[in-house]
This record gives structure tokens, C-alpha cells and sequence, in this order.
């Protein structure tokens, strides 16, 4: 790989002219200084402001908003003298509170994140240095630079992004836990830079070449020149990121690359997530009524003005004026739109937010959405979208992991086309199940256990893990293994208790007995054999122990099988000799075209004999090539279950641990070689030669090692059925090994067919023998593909694609992944609330019905429509075939609905443009749709689909990585903490721990949020109405002239101040229905879907009750001052307090709760208003001119008058809504 | 959000570790408090308005709107009041012929007399208004049209009054006093009273002018820059609003205390009507210590003197006498509508109880909103 490297760099080069240099920060050389110097340092500051910069950025970034931009047009409006409304101050008022308002809460956020840098920055790490004494100091992580080096230690935080250039570990391998970044807590291995010299810190002269920062967390490209001008690749595994924690490994040196805001992790710092909601978009609709109410308001009073202007005659009142009474009416038109600017209900945005904001702290703070197992709540990500909730249609969910625990257990295989039932195992999943159910006595403990797991400790030790996990085992104690969500991930002692078939272990056995030679049972015992060894070792399972504090196990100096309890003794050359004869003849059987190779015919096999001794021989330390494996610590014998295993997914923990129990132990790893346990032979090392990893689009993973008893390179498959029966057809052997492989295929085909009956998930294990050659030249191949540096990915691929053909079939394995609790209650609940839930699965059909079944998606009086096609023609057939079914289903009653499933090639078909509207049409009669076979394109495409199409609100809900681009389209993303790492987590707008909590979530917080929601923005839009009209009807009475009949600054508080808290309140805690109904009675949540809390009409309605109540409210007093000596403060006293009274009862009568929060509030409101303007009309002597208001509330507020007024108005104004209301 | 992970884990990492002994559950950890409040069980009234709430609302309001309305009602009856228009539209009035030669400039008064008899006596105290119709006080740009400080002595705004008041802030280049459109429009009429004795001799009705602004305007909102005294020597360098025959600190030379900024009629004038049609007090007719009324029934003159033009924009002058109630002037209209009101909620109440009889049962299971 190193030697492509002066091509891989010219490419480099060539591609990537904007890299950087790195080198040691004590070189001597001044130019390469300042280039370090150039490199942004590792000081973090998150937070947007400074203390200078605050007010003028804070007020930039806020003016680039809409709303702020029409208050301040308004502000500047009312300095132009023609038009101006009030006394300019006051009209910059609500501008500056509102602003001011913002600012606060910025500066406390920007507070709170300046404080968490502090933090950070003030960390403190180890740092070479040169000038005290040449030896590493406390450093505090802003002072690391470019150039730093870093030494660290186990558990300690990487400070900066670097590269690994020392590690204590003698592969010079270090282990590090991502769980900081992406939340997946398997350990990830990263490995020293190749071939370097031993030249750490003083004598570091290599010069580093590398790209720029960038946020790819999966991608390092650079290399490392040597002073000799020697260069080596670098890749991602050369590289330890910021934030991610150093496990398994003592000391580890490193060189910074990238700091602080250039590190992949803050490149990756996205803030949160921002949303429109549905309410939202039909607010601002009702907004753009609002202006629109607005222009006609002020049209009308400019026409009025004009008018008005021309009839009259020589005034003695007026001011002489030449302005013709047009242009007077368009002043006016601007001066009305100050004065009624209150109706566009800009507060209305500020007070949604700090609604929403509230709402999320009570849905946070939601007990019921606390999972005890994993002391988590629920995580709200996107802040503005809690409404949605209320409103969503379809669900498209996830299946494993979302619906399902995604707790892998094995459950029973077939090798060989001989299926294996289990029934024990079978016996002891049950009684689990029923212990789980039974009590909950060990949740206490485990969670006490899980704490002491994230207890730091520097000693690196994991006693406490063993701690839990033996106790467990002593007490038969049965923790779910969400327990143990960080270290131990994928392996309680369900997962790993698995009990063995006796007709499996019986099989096994003959491995080391004398009694093997009937020749079709050792043939299939190869199988047996080559099966459990792929369990083993095809996977990326790291192997540690918990007494251990070097932790990962690397070879155990006894050479001799510890194995022993089910065999029975024998000296170690017999079953060694007889594996090695069996493999031997294995691979005759699947190389050589004769039939029937014989032991005997052992010795002439010529590349097999020559290394099996060196390959037995290997298992000897200090002869298996790696150096300073010799000089280890000293080795303990170690307890078989003191091996923990890490797995990236339950699927591999779940193997590796099946594989165990057939005593066919993955004992170590590095990244060389694996130590396995056979059955018979005890220990052996065997060379990884490669790992071709996971992806989504092979649907499998191989490893290729050399085979330690034949020396061979063999491949290892495990995949995907469907992927893994189509490779394993082989055309070359065809005529050889054809029958008994066909039948091998049959028979695991049919037993497959029965898993998925069963609702297991199963996966394929395959082999492949290559022959050197064969070998040799995929090797090179391959090698150029992993040195490239463009298109690296494809060509991995391809290489891979290359590799995994003519697999020769071994078996397969059913895994059990049960359901969560509650799953079949919720889904029904959500159903019988109109939601529509669809399942997407990448499980295949059969899995993904008896899934559905058992979630009660699907009900026993459901029809079942299956569309499964293999051309875009047959789609479209099937699509009206299925429709015309549902139709005629549709006229005959009997059945209660219908059930489409869907296989991912035919969902390709009915998703292109001229089917998706016949595949739509389908789907929305059908009361569930399962996908199945759908990759993670697919799903959100469907998503995208019924989102766009039927223009509905969809809500996707997941746990992994493949569910993420459907989380991200859905209008509402949910993300599932569990096992499988938190991508889907990161990328959605909630996260739960359990799918059941999506009841509660929808049902009652989702209702309540879009009630509240929808409630507090007509009650704002009728309280604007209300009160604006009551300016609006004066106009009549003073010629249009855009005066007003109260004090100005009333005016603008009226709004803002007294009648401001009630909604928010309202908005916050009104309840319509109580929690408890609202989950007995999931159909009272299609009010919400149907949006009947807010639909047009109930906008009109609302404007109407509005116009009504300021009719009264502003009548009612006309007529009782009509004539009279009172001037416009003392008629507007009675307008203002009978209006705020009517705003705040109006409230009452529509709030379905009252708490003393709300009498609080209520009475402090009016407490507030009338103290204000009775304050006001005795201390402001010259105050705001043109309305000063001395003396004129006190005046009122001591007459009968106004009494009889104000009550009369409230009453009136109110008696229709009460009425209604009734 | 990264960095405060790492808040989080160091807060864990200090939690001491209770293993194996059931202790866990006093471990802190991030399960939400329990509370009323953040589980929104807050105790609540729930105001669900079934029958049982609304109906006894509607009769109550009902029965107590009902005697109120009664007894606004007759309140405002017992309030005499009468009403003179002295415009002089009609060929007919006596007033026609002052109304016809208007102008705000001519120094020569025109006078006019109006008899009226009164058909019952006016008890008590008799308040005196004069009515403006059609008159908008409330225009805006007249509103805003006055200068507040310089009516409360200010002494830099007299001399240089608020900019709100162009074009009556200077006249001659000298600042005005008052300033704007408001006292500029002072209404300058002059009003008496005179009873007819059956025998024919004329009495003049005392007048009082005093006590007719409010407290608060006379005694804070208004005042003359430097105190009462040598109002001519203060107002010196001003000049008198254009409309005005005289100066401000000639308001009413009698009485330092009723002169220049502070002169009730003045005062009363500037605090604008929010209605085209209004009246201002003008006068109070104190009522006699003995026992005879205020004003006997018989015949009256209503002497004029007519200065103010309102013919142009079809404007009305009246004269108004009124008695008060604890209700203020006499308005039949508050007493009407109460009675309606609380009626209309008795109805509604018959109504909803015969509604909930009849349908009481389907009722009862419509508790929860649809």
C-alpha cells in the first residue's frame, strides 16, 4: 500500500492544491513556524458574540428578520411629519422592547455556551515541551497549537484533532470511544502511522502533508514525509478525533493536525434544527389577512379623509392647509397604518417562541418519558415544531430497533442444509420474556450498575463491569442490556446465555472423537466447522476483558486448549490431527474436481502440508512475527466469561456469542490476527489478511484470512440471504459439487422461508478458498484500490464485489429480535386516532408480515395485498389488479381494511413518476402499508412521496443510520436511543428511548400543543381585532383623521404589556381534555388532524366575534357620552378598561383550565393596567403631548359612570362567546 | 451541544457508585421531578360551562341588570335639562341676523337675544353648557395643535412655543400665547341669563365662572409662568393668538386667579371634546339657600353676545341647562340598555333551560369538545 504512495501523492497533490503542512512545533525552521502559527488554534468560542461586539451584531443579526423590519418601517414612518402618529419615542417602544426582549435571551444562551467553553478551553492536557525540561506539562487545552504534541492517557479526552504517532500497545494500536461524537459507544480501533521511526517529539523531522479541515468525520487523506523523503499514506485510522475518549490503551503520543474550530468535531457542531410547522404556515396566511384587514382599514379611512376634506367648508377649527384632499388622504392612509399597526400581530412571533419553548420544557419533563434502563428522557431537538405533533397522519416507522428491542439473540440456524432447532434456547427466551414482564426488581440495581460504569476512573480498569456482570450471573440475575448501554453494549446475559442443540454439540463432538470416519458426516462437519469459525471471526467485534487492564486480549501464552469439559480428554495431537485432515479434505472437496479425497491422501497435498506446521506452531507467541509481543505483561488465565465483546451492531455480537457457546471462541483481535478457540484445538491465530466492511448496498461483509490449519487464503462471507443464495450459485464447481450443493441451497432456502415465518431476521454464511494466484491477483488490485485517493470508495467496492462471488454456502442463522413493550397498544391506539402507521423494513417479506402481525398492524380480519413484480409493466398491472380489489373489497363488508405489502424492487417501480399516483391511490385506501426490502433511499422517498402527494403531515420514526434521510424528511423526525448508535438521534427532531412513548407523545402532548398553540394564536389575532377596531370605529366620529381617544403610551403597552401574559399562559397550560382521556380516547386526536382548532372558518368566526365585541366595547360608551361635556381621554378611559376586561374574561370563558397560576395572572393584569393609567394620570403633568393624560383616570375611576359602563359593555360584548361556549 | 456533553459527564463521574446494595434510587439521575407543575397536574378549576354553570349566570346578570337599567333610568328622567340652539339659521331666529354678518375680525359685538320659558323648575344646582355641533375638536392635527408646557408656565416655551403648533406658534415674529390651533379657536360668545318676572322686569341670573375646569387642570396642568401677578409684565414680547380680540392676560382682568392661562373658560376649551357634538360647561347657577328653586318656572331671555362663527361649516351653537345626578348629565340611554341587556340574559336563560330540558340527556355525554 506504502509503495503506490509517490502515485497516490501525485494524485493528492494534484487534486488537493489547498492543503496544510504540518510539522513539529520545535522545529527551528522559521518559515514552517509561521505556517503553524497560521493554523487556528485550539481556544473554542461557540459563543456568536463578544462583549463589544454584542450590540451591534445582536442588532444585525435582528433586523434581518421580517418582523422587525415592519416595526422599524413603522418607527421611521412616524418620524415623516406628515404622517406621524404619535410622538416619535413612542412608536419606537415596541421595536426596542421586542428587540430588547430577543437580545436577553440571546445573551443568555450566548451566556450559557461562553460558560461551557470556559469550561473546555480550561481542560487541561499533557504537551511536550522543551523549554521546562524537555518533558510533557500540563497544558490547558486552548493552549494546544498545530504542531503540539500530545500525550494522553486511558479515559482522558482527545483535546485536538492529531495524528497517532505512539501508542503503548505493542500492535501500536490504541482504542478509542466516538460515543462524544456520534454517540455509538463500540470501541473504534486506530492505529500508529506505518513504518514510523521511532521519533517521537525531539527528533520529529517528518513533515505531514494533509487536506484541509473539513467536516468528513469518515475521511483523512495526507501523507507523512520522512526526513529520508520517505512518504507514507495517512487514513482515517491514523487519526484521533477531538472529543472522542481514549480507551483500552495506557499512553498514546499524538501530533495536532487540526485545532479547535478546524477539528472535525466542531466542523460537525451544527446548531438546532429549524422547522416550519404546519400551525405556522397557516398562521402566516392568516397574517397576510391580517395586513390585508389592515389596508382596507386604513383605505377606508384615507378615502373617508378625503372625502370628509372635501365637503367641508372654511373652518375656523382646522388648520388652514393648501394640501388638496387627495394628498391628504394618502398621508393619512400612512398615519392609519401606525396607528393600527397593533393588528398585525408581530408580538405574536415573539410570544410563539417562548410558548414553544415552555412546552418542550414540559414535554421534557414528562415522567413517563423516562426510561429507567437508560436514565434518559426524551430529547427535543427541533424547537419549533412541538405542534406538529398534534397534527400528523402517517407514520412511517422503522421495524428493528424502533418496533423492536433490538436486542439480537440467537435463536437457531441451519448448517448445511440440516436445520438445528434449539429448542432450549427456544425454552429460555421465554422465560425471559416472562422475567422481564415479571418484575422489575433488578432495574434498580442495574441502573445503579450502569452508573458505575460511567464512573471515570483513571486506573482504567473495568472491575466494576465484571462486577455487575458476575453478580449477574451469580444471582441469575437477567438485566435487559440497555442496562449497560456504554461499555458492554450487546451483551447481557440473555444475548450471551445461549444453551446449544444437542444434536449440534453432538455432531461437534465427533471433532474429538476417534469415531469420525463416516465420510458424509465429516463432511458436513466441515461445514459445521467452517460455519462457527465464520461466526467467529467474520465481523469487527473487539474482544476485551474486564479484569484485565491492558484489556484486550492478544494471545494467551498457553498454547494448550483450555477446552475440555465437553470433549473428552485427549492428548492435543489427536483432535489437532484429525481438524487438520478435515480441513484439508474440506478444501479438496471444494478446490479439487476429485469426489472423494481420503485422509490418506493428505500428505500429497502440496500447498496445504508444507506451512500447517508453522500454522499450528503460530500460536506460540514470539513466533507469530509481531515484535515486542514477546516482552508482554504478564497473562492472566482468564475465565470465559470474562470476555466482553463490542460489536457495531447486535446482529455480530449476536453471532460471535452463538459461536462461543459452540466453544468456538473469539478470544482476541489486533489488527493482524485473530485469536480464535476451536473445538479440539484450542487457541489458534489466525491472519487477518482483510476486512471488507459492511455497507448497506452489498448487504454483506467478508473477512479473508489465512486459514490456520490449511494455510489457505479463505474468504468468509455473511450477508443478507437474498445477496448471499444469489453468490453462492457456482457456475465453476457446477458439475462437481452441484448436487450436493443444490440441495445444500434448497434445504437452507426452505428453513430460511421458515425463520422468516417466524419473524427471525436471518443472515447467510458463505465461504470462498482461493488459491494463491487467485489471491494474488485480487491482492493487487485491491491494493491499488485502497491506496487510491480518488474514488477510493467505489473502487473498495468494486474490489469487494470482485471478491464475494462463487461462495460456497454454509448455512444460516435466525436471529430473534422481539418487540418492544407496548408496541402492539400504541400502534392500535394511533390507529384508532386516524393515523396511518407504515412500516419500512430492509427485513425480508415474510419477517416484515409476521412482525406486523404480532404489532397488530396487521389484524387477523385484514386483507392481505402482496406486491412483489419484476418489471415496470407487471407493476402497473398489479397496481389496479389490487385497486380494483380494494374496490370491490370496499362494497363487500366483512373485511375491516386492507394491509399492502410492498418488496423494495417493486416499491422502485411504483415510485417512478407515472405509477406513483396509481401506487398512492392504493396505498391510501389501505389502512397499513409494509415495505419491506427498502433501502434507505426508498424509504425516504416514500416519505417524500406521501409528504408531497397527498400533502399530509408525516412523522418517520427510527433508530439507525438507514433511517436517517427518511427522519430528515418527514415533517416530524424521531429518532430511537438505543443500540444502534445516534445518528438517527442527531438527525431528528425528538428523541425517545422506546417506541411506546410515541403515544403519550402525539396523543396527549401533541394535542395539547396544537390546541394550546392554535387557541393562543386566534385568541392573539382576536384580541389585535378587538382592540384595533375600537381605533378604527373613532375614525368615524373625527373626520378620519387618524386621532386617537387614548393616551399613547396605553396604546402601545396595551398590547405588549397588559394583555400579553394571559395568552402565554393560555398558550402554555391549557388543557382541553386531560391526559387520561385523551389516551383512553385516541380518536379525539383527529381534531388535530383534521386542524379543527384552527381551521379558516373558526379564523372568521373568531374576526367576527371580534368585530362584535369592539362594536359594543366602543357603542356602548359612545352612546352613553354622545352629547356630553367629556373629552377624548375621559371617553376612552371606559373604552380601554372595559376592553382589557373583555380581552381577559373573553380568555377565561375560552380556557378550558384554571389554575391559581391563571387567577394570577389574570388579576395581575388588570391590577397592573389600571394602576399604570391611574399613576399615569397623576404624575404625568406635560407628559406625551398631544394625549397627556393628567388627571383624567383618577377622574373616571371616582365616577358611577364609568362603572356603569364598563360593566354593561362587558357583559354585552361577552354574551355571545359565553353563549356559544355553552 | 458537544460541549455540554462534557458537562454532563463529569457531573456523572462524581456520582459516588452504589453498587449491589438496592441504593440506586437515590442516586441523582435525569429523571424529571415528579411535580404537579412540570407533570401538569396543577390543581384546575375546570370551567366546564354545562347548564348547571351557565343557566343561574344568565338569571343572575339578569336580575341584577334589570333594577339597575330601572333605576339609571329613572335617575336620568328626574334630570331636567334644556336646550337652546341660538345659531341663527332661520330667517326667524333672533340670531339670524348676527349669524349672517360674521367675522372673526369685526370689532363691532353683535348681540341677540333668545327667549325661553322654562315649564318646570330647576332644583338644586343648574349647570349652564354651551354645544358645539359638527364642531371636530378631535381632529388630529388640531389636537396636537397646543404646546402643554408653555400652558404650564414653562417659561422658554413661551417664548419659543412647541413646534406642534405652527401655523399659530408666531405671529409678527413674536411667539404666541397661548399657542396652536386650539386656543386660537377659543370659543368667545358670551351668554347670560335673564329671568322675566311675571311682572316684566328683567333679572339677571348670577353666573358663577368659577369651578367649572377641573381640579387638576386649574391647580397643576395650568399655570401662569411666573405666578399670578404682573400677567402683562410675563406675557410682554408675545403676541395674542390671531383669532383673539384680546390678550391672554386679559381673559379676565377682574380676578388675578381666573386671568391669563388659568382662566377657567379658557381651561375648559382647551381640554378637547371627543366628539363632533358636544357642549362645554359655561357657567354654574348656584342653587338658593332657602327653598326656592334654582330656576322658577316662567320665562327667560338668553342674552348673546355673538362672536363665534360656525355658519361656515355648517356648524350649531346651543345653550344648554341642566341639572346633575350621581350619574352625571341626563342620558337615557345607559338606563335603556341596561334593561335590555339583563332582559335579553333572562330570555336567553328561559330559553337555554327549556333547550337543556328538552335535549338534557344529550347533554351530558357532549362534555368533551369536539
Amino acid at each position: 500500500m506504502i509503495d503506490d504512495d509517490s502515485k497516490t501523492e501525485w494524485a493528492f497533490e494534484s487534486r488537493c492544491r489547498a492543503r496544510r503542512t504540518v510539522v513539529s512545533s520545535l522545529t527551528e525552521d522559521e518559515e514552517l513556524t509561521e505556517i503553524l502559527k497560521s493554523y487556528s488554534s485550539n481556544k473554542v468560542t461557540t459563543t456568536k458574540y463578544s462583549f463589544l461586539s454584542f450590540i451591534p451584531k445582536n442588532l444585525f443579526e435582528q433586523l434581518h428578520r421580517f418582523a422587525n423590519i415592519y416595526f422599524i418601517f413603522l418607527a421611521a414612518l412616524n418620524f415623516v411629519p406628515v404622517v406621524n402618529a404619535f410622538q416619535p419615542e413612542i412608536s419606537i417602544i415596541p421595536i426596542l422592547l421586542v428587540l430588547a426582549v430577543t437580545a436577553v435571551k440571546d445573551l443568555w444562551e450566548d451566556y450559557r455556551k461562553h460558560k461551557s467553553d470556559k469550561f473546555i478551553n480550561g481542560l487541561v492536557c499533557e504537551i511536550y515541551s522543551r523549554l521546562i525540561h524537555s518533558m510533557y506539562v500540563d497544558q490547558r487545552w486552548q493552549d494546544v497549537h498545530v504542531g503540539d504534541f500530545v500525550r494522553l492517557s486511558c479515559n482522558e479526552i482527545i483535546p485536538a484533532d492529531m495524528l497517532l504517532l505512539y501508542s503503548s500497545d505493542p500492535h501500536g494500536v490504541c482504542y478509542i470511544e466516538t460515543a462524544n461524537l456520534d454517540g455509538e459507544t463500540n470501541l473504534k480501533q486506530r492505529q500508529v502511522v506505518r513504518d514510523l521511526p521511532r521519533q517521537v517529539c525531539e527528533n520529529f523531522h517528518s513533515r505531514i502533508e494533509c487536506e484541509n479541515p473539513n467536516n468528513d468525520l469518515s475521511r483523512f487523506r495526507g501523507f507523512m514525509e520522512y526526513p529520508s523523503k520517505a512518504r507514507v499514506g495517512l487514513h482515517n485510522n491514523n487519526l484521533l478525533l477531538r472529543s472522542c475518549t481514549i480507551r483500552n490503551t495506557e499512553t498514546v503520543i499524538g501530533i495536532v493536525v487540526y485545532a479547535g474550530h478546524e477539528t472535525k468535531a466542531m466542523k460537525n457542531n451544527n446548531g438546532p434544527r429549524y422547522k416550519r410547522s404546519k400551525l405556522e404556515r397557516r398562521l402566516n396566511v392568516d397574517v397576510l389577512w391580517s395586513v390585508v384587514l389592515l389596508v382596507i382599514m386604513c383605505l377606508t379611512a384615507a378615502i373617508g379623509h378625503g372625502l370628509w376634506l372635501r365637503n367641508l367648508k372654511d373652518t375656523s377649527f382646522l388648520i388652514p392647509d393648501t394640501t388638496s384632499p387627495a394628498l391628504s388622504g394618502f398621508y393619512l392612509f400612512w398615519t392609519m397604518i401606525i396607528v393600527l399597526q397593533v393588528l398585525i400581530p408581530i408580538s405574536l412571533y415573539v410570544s410563539i417562541e417562548i410558548v414553544k419553548l415552555c412546552q418542550i420544557f414540559f414535554i421534557q419533563n414528562d415522567v413517563d418519558f423516562y426510561n429507567e434502563y437508560m436514565d434518559s428522557r426524551i430529547q427535543c431537538r427541533a424547537l419549533n415544531i412541538t405542534e406538529d405533533l398534534g397534527q400528523i397522519q402517517y407514520v412511517f416507522s422503522d421495524k428493528t430497533g424502533t418496533l423492536t428491542e433490538n436486542k439480537m439473540v440467537f435463536r437457531r440456524c441451519t448448517i448445511a442444509g440440516v436445520e438445528y432447532p434449539h429448542e432450549e434456547n427456544a425454552r429460555r427466551l421465554e422465560v425471559y420474556e416472562e422475567d422481564e414482564a415479571m418484575g422489575c426488581s433488578h432495574t434498580l440495581k442495574s441502573r445503579a450498575s450502569a452508573k458505575s460504569l460511567s464512573c471515570k476512573s483513571l486506573s482504567c480498569n473495568r472491575s466494576s463491569v465484571s462486577l455487575h456482570t458476575l453478580t449477574g450471573h451469580s444471582e441469575g440475575e437477567e438485566s435487559p442490556s440497555p442496562t449497560l448501554p456504554r461499555h458492554s453494549a450487546f451483551s447481557s446475559p440473555m444475548e450471551k446465555d445461549i444453551v446449544p442443540d444437542p444434536f449440534l454439540v453432538q455432531k461437534l463432538n465427533c471433532l474429538s472423537s476417534p469415531l469420525f470416519l463416516l465420510r458424509d458426516a465429516s463432511m458436513e462437519l466441515t461445514y459445521i466447522v467452517d460455519f462457527f469459525m465464520a461466526l467467529a471471526i467474520c465481523n469487527t467485534v473487539v474482544v476485551s476483558s474486564p479484569n484485565q487492564p491492558r484489556h484486550v486480549v492478544r494471545s494467551t501464552r498457553f498454547g494448550l486448549p483450555r477446552f475440555s469439559t465437553l470433549s473428552s480428554p485427549h492428548t492435543t495431537e489427536s483432535p489437532r490431527s484429525f481438524t487438520r485432515r478435515l480441513f484439508s479434505r474440506g478444501k479438496a472437496a471444494s478446490f479439487t474436481p476429485s469426489p472423494s479425497p481420503t485422509p490418506t491422501k493428505l500428505g500429497t497435498e502440496p500447498d496445504g502440508e508444507p506451512n500447517l506446521e508453522a500454522s499450528i506452531l503460530s500460536i506460540r507467541p514470539g513466533l507469530d512475527g509481531v515484535p515486542g509481543e514477546d516482552g508482554d505483561q504478564g497473562y492472566e488465565e482468564e475465565g470465559e466469561h470474562e470476555l466482553i465483546y463490542e460489536a457495531e451492531s447486535p446482529d455480530e455480537a449476536a453471532l460471535v456469542h452463538a459461536a462461543r457457546a459452540y466453544r468456538c471462541t473469539l478470544q482476541g483481535r489486533s489488527l493482524e490476527r485473530l485469536l480464535v478457540e476451536l473445538p479440539g484445538m484450542g487457541s489458534l491465530a489466525v491472519r487477518l489478511l482483510h476486512i471488507l466492511p459492511f455497507d448497506s448496498s452489498r448487504k454483506r461483509m467478508s473477512v479473508v484470512v489465512r486459514h490456520p490449519l490449511t494455510n489457505q487464503v479463505v474468504v468468509y462471507t455473511k450477508g443478507a440471504d437474498s445477496v448471499i443464495m444469489d453468490l453462492a450459485e457456482s457456475p465453476k464447481g457446477a458439475e462437481q459439487s452441484d448436487g450436493r450443493q443444490g440441495h445444500i441451497r434448497e434445504q437452507t432456502q426452505k428453513h430460511l422461508d421458515n425463520y422468516a415465518r417466524e419473524g427471525l431476521r436471518t443472515l447467510c454464511i458463505a465461504k470462498k478458498v482461493l488459491e494463491e494466484e487467485e489471491y494474488e491477483i485480487w491482492l493487487k488490485r485491491h491494493a491499488f484500490a485502497e491506496t487510491s485517493i480518488e474514488n477510493r470508495e467505489e473502487l473498495l467496492l468494486e474490489s469487494a464485489q470482485r471478491l464475494e462471488t462463487n461462495l460456497t454456502l454454509l448455512g444460516a442463522t435466525g436471529i430473534v429480535d422481539r418487540l418492544q413493550e407496548e408496541v402492539p397498544e400504541t400502534i392500535e391506539a394511533l390507529q384508532r386516532a386516524g393515523v396511518k402507521v407504515w412500516v419500512l423494513t430492509g427485513d425480508k417479506q415474510e419477517t416484515a408480515i409476521n412482525i406486523a402481525c404480532a404489532c397488530k398492524l396487521l389484524r387477523t380480519t385484514d386483507q392481505l395485498l402482496t406486491a412483489n413484480c419484476d418489471s415496470k409493466e407487471a407493476c402497473k398491472a398489479l397496481l389496479l389488479e389490487l385497486r380494483a380489489e380494494v374496490e370491490r373489497g370496499e362494497a363487500a363488508e366483512g373485511t375491516s381494511g386492507f394491509t399492502l405489502v410492498v418488496d423494495g424492487r417493486t416499491l422502485d417501480f411504483a415510485l417512478q413518476e407515472d405509477l406513483k399516483g396509481d401506487f398512492l391511490e392504493l396505498s391510501r385506501r389501505c389502512r397499513a402499508v409494509v415495505c419491506c426490502r427498502s433501502t434507505p433511499l426508498q424509504k425516504s422517498h416514500v416519505v417524500q412521496l406521501v409528504r408531497d402527494q397527498l400533502r399530509v403531515m408525516t412523522l418517520a420514526i427510527g433508530d439507525g443510520a438507514n433511517d436517517v434521510s427518511m427522519i430528515q424528511v418527514a415533517d416530524v423526525g424521531i429518532g430511537i436511543s438505543g443500540q444502534e448508535g445516534m445518528q438517527a438521534v442527531m438527525s431528528s427532531d425528538f428523541a425517545i428511548s422506546r417506541f411506546k412513548h410515541l403515544r403519550k407523545l402525539l396523543l396527549v402532548h401533541g394535542h395539547w400543543c396544537y390546541t394550546r398553540l392554535a387557541n393562543m394564536i386566534l385568541y392573539f389575532f382576536y384580541k389585535n381585532v378587538m382592540y384595533v377596531n375600537l381605533l378604527f370605529w373613532y375614525q368615524f366620529f373625527c373626520g378620519f383623521s387618524g386621532s386617537v381617544m387614548t393616551n399613547s403610551w396605553v396604546l402601545i403597552f396595551f398590547n405588549l404589556l397588559f394583555t400579553s401574559a394571559p395568552p402565554l399562559l393560555y398558550g402554555i397550560l391549557d388543557k382541553d381534555v386531560s391526559a387520561d382521556t385523551l389516551i383512553k380516547l385516541p380518536e379525539l386526536y383527529k381534531s388535530g388532524q383534521n386542524s379543527k382548532a384552527y381551521l379558516p372558518s373558526t379564523f372568521w368566526l373568531t374576526m367576527l366575534d371580534a368585530l362584535y365585541q369592539s362594536l359594543v366595547c366602543f357603542f356602548i360608551p359612545y352612546f352613553a357620552y354622545a352629547g356630553s361635556d367629556a373629552d377624548m381621554l375621559s371617553f376612552g378611559s371606559p373604552i380601554n378598561a372595559s376592553a382589557l376586561l373583555i380581552i381577559l374574561l373573553h380568555q377565561v370563558i375560552e380556557s378550558r383550565t384554571l389554575t391559581w397560576l391563571h387567577v394570577l395572572v389574570l388579576v395581575g393584569s388588570a391590577l397592573f393596567y389600571f394602576s399604570f393609567t391611574l399613576v399615569f394620570s397623576v404624575v404625568c403633568v406635560t407628559c406625551s403631548p398631544p394625549t397627556n393624560p393628567l388627571g383624567v383616570d383618577k377622574l373616571q375611576m371616582s365616577q358611577p359612570l364609568f362603572y356603569g359602563v364598563c360593566a354593561l359593555t362587558t357583559v354585552l360584548a361577552l354574551l355571545p362567546r359565553y353563549t356559544h361556549q355553552q | 451541544m458537544m460541549a455540554s456533553n462534557y458537562n454532563a459527564k463529569e457531573e456523572d463521574g462524581h456520582q459516588p457508585a452504589a453498587i449491589g446494595h438496592g441504593g440506586a434510587g437515590t442516586v441523582k439521575n435525569k429523571k424529571p421531578d415528579n411535580t404537579a407543575f412540570k407533570q401538569q397536574r396543577l390543581p384546575a378549576w375546570q370551567p366546564i360551562l354545562t347548564a348547571g354553570t351557565v343557566l343561574p349566570a344568565f338569571f343572575v346578570i339578569g336580575l341584577i341588570f334589570i333594577p339597575i337599567g330601572i333605576g339609571l333610568f329613572v335617575t336620568s328622567n328626574n334630570i331636567k335639562e334644556l336646550e337652546i340652539d341660538y345659531t341663527g339659521v332661520d330667517m326667524s331666529s333672533p340670531c339670524y341676523n348676527c349669524s349672517q354678518s360674521y367675522s372673526w375680525n369685526s370689532t363691532k359685538p353683535c348681540t341677540c337675544s333668545v327667549p325661553f320659558s322654562l315649564d318646570q323648575p330647576f332644583e338644586s344646582n343648574v349647570f349652564m353648557y354651551y354645544g358645539l355641533s359638527n364642531f371636530y375638536q378631535n381632529h388630529r392635527r388640531y389636537v396636537k395643535s397646543r404646546d402643554d408646557s408653555q400652558l404650564n408656565g414653562d417659561k422658554a416655551s413661551l417664548k419659543s412655543p412647541s413646534k406642534e403648533c405652527e401655523p399659530y406658534r408666531t405671529s409678527d415674529e413674536k411667539p404666541i400665547a397661548p399657542c396652536g390651533a386650539i386656543a386660537n379657536s377659543l370659543f368667545n360668545d358670551t351668554l347670560e341669563l335673564y329671568y322675566i318676572d311675571p311682572n316684566g322686569s328683567r333679572t339677571a341670573i348670577p353666573l358663577v365662572k368659577k369651578g367649572i375646569a377641573w381640579w387638576t387642570d386649574k391647580h397643576v396642568k395650568f399655570r401662569n409662568p411666573g405666578g399670578n401677578d404682573n400677567l402683562t409684565v410675563v406675557f410682554q414680547g408675545t403676541s395674542k393668538p390671531v383669532n383673539w380680540r384680546k390678550s391672554v392676560y386679559e381673559l379676565d382682568p377682574s380676578d388675578p386667579d381666573n386671568n391669563g392661562f388659568i382662566n377657567e373658560d379658557f381651561i375648559v376649551w382647551m381640554r378637547t371634546a371627543a366628539l363632533p357634538t358636544f357642549r362645554k360647561l359655561y357657567r354654574i347657577i348656584h342653587k338658593k339657600p332657602n327653598m326656592t328653586p334654582t330656576l322658577p318656572l316662567g320665562q327667560y331671555i338668553l342674552e348673546v353676545t355673538y362672536n363665534y362663527p360656525v355658519r361656515s361649516f355648517e356648524g350649531r351653537k346651543r345653550m344648554i341647562l341642566s341639572t346633575m345626578s350621581w350619574m352625571g348629565g341626563k342620558n337615557p340611554f345607559l338606563g335603556i340598555a341596561y334593561i335590555t341587556v339583563g332582559s335579553v340574559c333572562f330570555f336567553l336563560g328561559i330559553v337555554l333551560l327549556i333547550i337543556h330540558h328538552k335535549y338534557g340527556n344529550r347533554n351530558h355525554s357532549a362534555d368533551i369538545p369536539s
